[in-house]
């Protein structure tokens, strides 16, 4: 135990300031989202994370919008088990023809307001893998797509930029 | 002669022909009548060889029929055997009864180009799913892949236990976490598992066939996205048999480049999986702890790579980035930060006793099963098996480079998880010794298209496990079939028969500690 606390006080907080110009994003959007967001989602923004066909690259980099130095957390980001619970949908794709039902379903059982996020450049428009009898291709193939974050896989900094870019988004069809 | 084609020629002299045009030549593609198959495998497994990949091709454009291919393992040593299946009688010979690898290999060559696997004891399609056509079988060359396909009515015949107090769980394909998608079925009794059915495929992107529409100069790129968790070994597998193909000398410094990002891409994998072993039995210390000393090795890829996973940056004829002295220092001082962090958190976790009690004697894969099974990397190294390819049949510059892969016994989540933690000590170690003794040179070669009708072949030992591909180029020169086999194709067998037995809880700490590739296996 002695050794887990001394690790813990030698790594101190890794996590770390956002870049200006993402800070500054914040500062920007802050003001406006503040009331419509904060009431809206309770201060809080449910994820559920869909792969619909992905090769798990952008997976490794949602992942990593959890580790200490992004630690999406503490902009009330969070991840959950099931869609039921969730405000907005994060897709990886492409969709393929083996997950298109499922991710309908998971559509389906999502509530209201059912934001949907397309992921990484297979997600916006099926990427490399293309359109064939397997892959659908990008998520709007298959349901209604809000935002997309293109990248291959896009860094996490790029997928909290694109939340916060959702938020803003959402802010303004609320109001 | 290699003890392999010694074994053939032996007991089939007037059956087995040699055929030129096999890349590299020290792996050699024999021909043998479709009647003699399973005699060939039969025999070559009395010569102790393992069952390393089973695929077919549809011939039409040489105006040949269908060819069933097996390519077979024994230490340093592998062989590939042929057998050509006529167009009216799409019917091949079963491996499974002698190789129990063969049992997906063949439902998945039967479920998309459409041959027969005679006395197959499993009738059932793999990757193709009950709702598409039965006569869609897309890696036919007639079949048009730039349709969609429609659905039809269907059933899957899950595997059933009766009785009293067993039932069913069903598991996905959308998991609880940021994971990919599969579908498990576990009958059970009270807590423990009595049988657990995988079922895969849902990932499925066509990418066998997308190969065959794609350049031999662009494809590196597709095949960086078959795993995304293992691009560089994958494209630098695909590079590699291209490379044979042509002929093409990769420079000296290309080499020792490649393996400078296979090491490193192992290192962060493993981090990644350490932490996430750790996590499943709710000691989330640990995972906040090696995803940080992730994050930083992947941050130093961007910086000095240009990209966090190294995605992109093998290429046919060498590397597409150069590292200067600068570039190495930092990768010193980043290793020895990583080396002393890590070895404080090893320590930790050896000290852990709750950990060591749920992962000890937890989904236990014996050594006699995870042979017959086949499996390959860390999961063989973990059961007893002294496989990889680094040291059996080691690729520039790993025939320079000493590599001492632990190999564990114990077959339990423990056993995956401290191979791991070896593997991390041994790959810090290659890298600096990479980075003391490289090359100067070039980094790029020009690579020439491959003459029609050869094949490649190549294997490279992934974070995973050995990755093979098999390219065949067609009567213009293109790319005919590229045979994918990521270590997930043998390895999802071992997760399955090392569950009954345990506890349903544990079955999310077991699968971790697998991690095997959704998308390398769906392809």
């Amino acid at each position: 135990m002695i050794r887990i606390l001394h690790q813990i006080f030698r790594t101190g907080i890794a996590t770390e300031p956002l870049q200006p110009e993402v800070s500054s994003a914040i500062q920007a959007i802050g003001a406006e989202l503040k009331e419509a967001i904060w009431r809206r989602f309770n201060r809080s923004l449910t994820i559920r994370q869909v792969d619909a066909g992905s090769c798990n690259g952008c997976e490794l980099e949602i992942h990593a919008m959890n580790n200490v130095f992004y630690d999406c957390e503490r902009f009330g980001i969070h991840f959950t088990a099931s869609p039921r619970f969730a405000d907005v949908l994060l897709v990886t794709g492409p969709v393929t023809h083996n997950m298109e039902i499922a991710l309908r379903r998971t559509y389906d059982a999502t509530p209201a307001p059912k934001l949907v996020v397309a992921v990484g450049d297979c997600g916006c428009n099926g990427g490399i893998f293309g359109e064939s009898y397997a892959s659908l291709g990008g998520i709007d193939k298959v349901i209604p797509v809000d935002l997309v974050i293109p990248g291959c896989p896009p860094a996490p900094i790029d997928l909290l930029r694109g939340l916060l870019r959702l938020m803003e988004q959402m802010g303004r069809k609320i109001k | 002669m290699s003890v392999l084609t010694e074994a053939l020629i032996k007991s089939l002299p007037e059956d087995v022909r040699f055929r030129a045009g096999q890349f590299p030549e020290k792996i050699p593609l024999c021909i043998v009548p479709r009647a003699k198959f399973v005699e060939a495998g039969r025999l070559l497994k009395k010569a102790y060889a393992l069952l390393a990949a089973e695929w077919a091709t549809d011939e039409t454009p040489f105006v040949r029929g269908y060819g069933i291919f097996a390519c077979y393992r024994y230490g340093s040593e592998y062989l590939i055997v042929k057998s050509d299946v006529p167009l009216d009688d799409p019917v091949f010979p079963s491996l499974t009864r002698h190789f129990v690898p063969a049992y997906r290999f063949e439902r998945q060559i039967q479920s998309l180009l459409g041959l027969t696997a005679d006395k197959h004891p499993d009738q059932r399609p793999w990757i193709k799913f009950e709702d598409w056509p039965s006569d869609a079988w897309p890696l036919r060359k007639d079949f048009d892949a730039s349709k969609r396909l429609p659905r039809v009515k269907g059933d899957y015949a899950w595997a059933r236990a009766d009785g009293e107090g067993i039932y069913e769980i069903p598991v996905g394909p959308v998991h609880a976490g940021i994971i990919e998608p599969g579908h498990f079925r576990f009958q059970a009794v009270g807590e423990a598992v009595i049988n657990l059915e995988e079922r895969l495929g849902y990932v499925h992107k066509g990418i066998e066939k997308r190969f065959e529409v794609l350049n031999w100069r662009d494809a590196h790129r597709l095949a960086g996205r078959v795993s995304g968790d293992t691009t560089v070994a994958h494209s630098l597998a695909y590079c590699m048999a291209l490379e044979s193909m042509t002929g093409c000398a990769v420079p000296e410094r290309a080499n020792w480049l490649r393996a400078l990002f296979l090491e490193r891409e192992r290192i962060a994998n493993h981090l990644g999986d350490i932490g996430a072993i750790c996590n499943d039995v709710a000691f989330a210390f640990m995972l906040y702890q090696t995803m940080r000393l992730k994050e930083i090795i992947l941050r130093t890829n961007q910086k000095l790579f240009g990209h966090r996973f190294m995605m992109d940056r093998i290429i046919p004829g060498g590397v597409a980035v150069d590292i200067d002295q600068g570039g190495i220092r930092e990768i010193v001082d980043e290793l020895d930060i990583i080396a002393k962090e890590f070895e404080r958190l090893v320590i930790i976790m050896d000290e852990n006793s709750s950990l060591e009690d749920r992962t000890r004697s937890t989904g236990v894969l014996q050594p006699e099963t995870a042979r017959e099974l086949g499996v390959v990397g860390i999961v063989a190294r973990a059961s007893g098996l002294n496989l990889d390819c680094r040291i059996q049949n080691p690729f520039p510059p790993y025939d320079r480079i000493e590599v001492n892969a632990p190999v564990l016994i114990a077959g339990d989540c423990h056993a995956r998880a401290w191979v791991r933690v070896e593997e991390v000590r041994e790959s810090i170690r290659i890298i600096r010794e990479i980075v003391a003794s490289l090359p100067s040179g070039e980094i790029i070669a020009e690579a020439a298209s491959p003459w029609p009708d050869t094949s490649g072949f190549a294997a490279v030992e992934g974070w995973r496990g050995e990755i093979i591909y098999w390219l065949q180029a067609g009567p213009k020169g293109e790319i005919s079939r590229c045979m994918v086999r990521d270590p997930s194709s043998v390895s999802w067998l071992g997760l399955e028969q090392a569950i009954p037995g345990n506890i349903v809880p544990d079955f999310p700490l077991c699968n971790k500690s697998f991690n095997q590739s959704y998308s390398g296996h769906d392809l």
